[in-house]
């Protein structure tokens, strides 16, 4: 019996038991859950039937919103847009249809606030990247993504939220990185190249896409927040989350120097790598020391 | 890929559409909303050939008790038979809601 560790405040055990899963929710509820109650408005639903042209033609069903909610909404009462991507539905890959929708409603609210009218967006990240049947279209569109990120957190900070289990994969973790602030929870992934990918490419002696635990201590929501890659880690448990959104738009106008315009401070972190050495993520976080 | 339509009669209408599932591996999406011809209409567009027999006895058993006048789209990623009609009522519920 170990009787050397003290109990855990009873309030403590009641916390636990109400959370509410962000994870295990479909990227409608997602949305819902993070914007103000009763104030989810969905654009261009599963109704309006705006989906892939491609994917039939490959023998693929397609889903009536292409994986992608976007609604207008407000967060503390402020306008807000949060574009949700649906993990389930081709790993949460981004087609024309579905990076389209998610690029053409940031320019909106990019217009929005370019006219006095600020509009805070939100970015539910959950995609494997682009999606391979749609190849350059889907590529195309994610460049628009980053584009529009780009232009819109001159005016208001952009939120991203990776949450898991899928992860931020290849373009779109581009887009993740370009967010003003990203909130992940111990689940979230994020890279550029799935491990799956690595070991089919560089072989399983760069990296046993088998082992979870050296994965997620490389690329895992944890890991990133500790290189300072990402900005706020939170528990997988909705209000939480949709906390940390707010506070993330709380702490007021985007920060003057955003992570991917620091490019001599990577730069030197990476001239300081040595690769002949083998390098694992604690190495990594005494050498980038960013952890708060 | 396979798309398959059937028609059945309706004695009720419902007040609102409803939108339930997810084209995920062993699911589907079902959208439900009211018809205008009093007559239930089913198009359902699945990943899976061959099984035109089994989607006939589910969407038959459904609309033995569910007789309202909707149109219904289904996208199937190879969700079984129970799969479907608990999808099926989770929208009529939602409908009726």
């Amino acid at each position: 019996m170990n009787t050397d560790r003290a109990p855990a405040a009873p309030r403590d055990y009641s916390r636990f038991l109400e959370r509410r899963s962000f994870i295990e929710m479909r990227a409608r509820e997602r949305a819902r859950a993070v914007l103000d109650p009763g104030s989810f408005c969905e654009l261009l639903g599963p109704f309006d039937r705006i989906k892939s042209p491609w994917l039939p033609l490959q023998g693929i069903i397609a889903q009536a919103d292409d994986g992608v909610v976007l609604a207008r909404g407000t967060l503390d009462g402020k306008p807000a847009l949060v574009a949700a991507i649906e993990s389930a539905f081709q790993g949460g890959s981004t087609g024309e249809v579905s990076g389209a929708k998610i690029a053409g409603a940031l320019e909106l609210a990019c217009r929005d606030c370019e006219q006095g009218r600020p509009v805070l967006p939100v970015l539910l990240l959950e995609t494997g990247g682009v999606r391979l049947q749609e190849a350059n279209l889907g590529l195309a569109a994610i460049a628009e993504i980053h584009a529009a990120i780009v232009a819109l957190r001159r005016h208001v900070p952009v939120v991203g939220v990776v949450a898991g289990m899928v992860g931020c994969f290849g373009g779109m973790s581009l887009a993740a990185a370009l967010c003003s602030r990203l909130v992940v929870t111990r689940q979230a992934r994020i890279g550029m190249n799935g491990p799956e990918v690595i070991e089919q490419e560089a072989g399983i002696a760069e990296l046993d896409a088998t082992d979870r635990a050296l994965i997620w201590s490389l690329i895992g929501g944890e890991q990133r927040w500790a290189a300072g890659l990402a900005d706020d880690l939170e528990d997988d448990d909705a209000e939480t989350i949709a906390a940390a959104v707010r506070g993330a738009f709380a702490s007021g106008t985007p920060p003057a120097l955003p992570r991917t315009v620091l490019i001599e401070r990577y730069r030197e972190r990476l001239a300081a790598i040595d690769p002949r050495q083998p390098l694992d993520g604690k190495t990594l976080r005494i050498l980038w020391n960013e952890s708060p | 890929m396979e798309t398959i339509r059937l028609d059945y009669p309706a004695q009720h209408t419902i007040p609102r559409r409803a939108h339930v599932g997810v084209v995920g591996s062993g699911d589907l999406e079902v959208l439900l909303e009211p018809s205008q011809d009093n007559q239930a209409h089913v198009l359902v567009n699945t990943s899976v050939d061959g099984f035109g027999v089994a989607w006939k006895n589910v969407l038959d058993r459904f609309f033995a008790r569910f007789q309202c006048a909707v149109s219904i789209e289904i996208n199937d990623f190879g969700a079984t038979p129970g799969t479907v009609m608990l999808r099926l009522e989770q929208a009529a519920e939602a409908a009726r809601a």
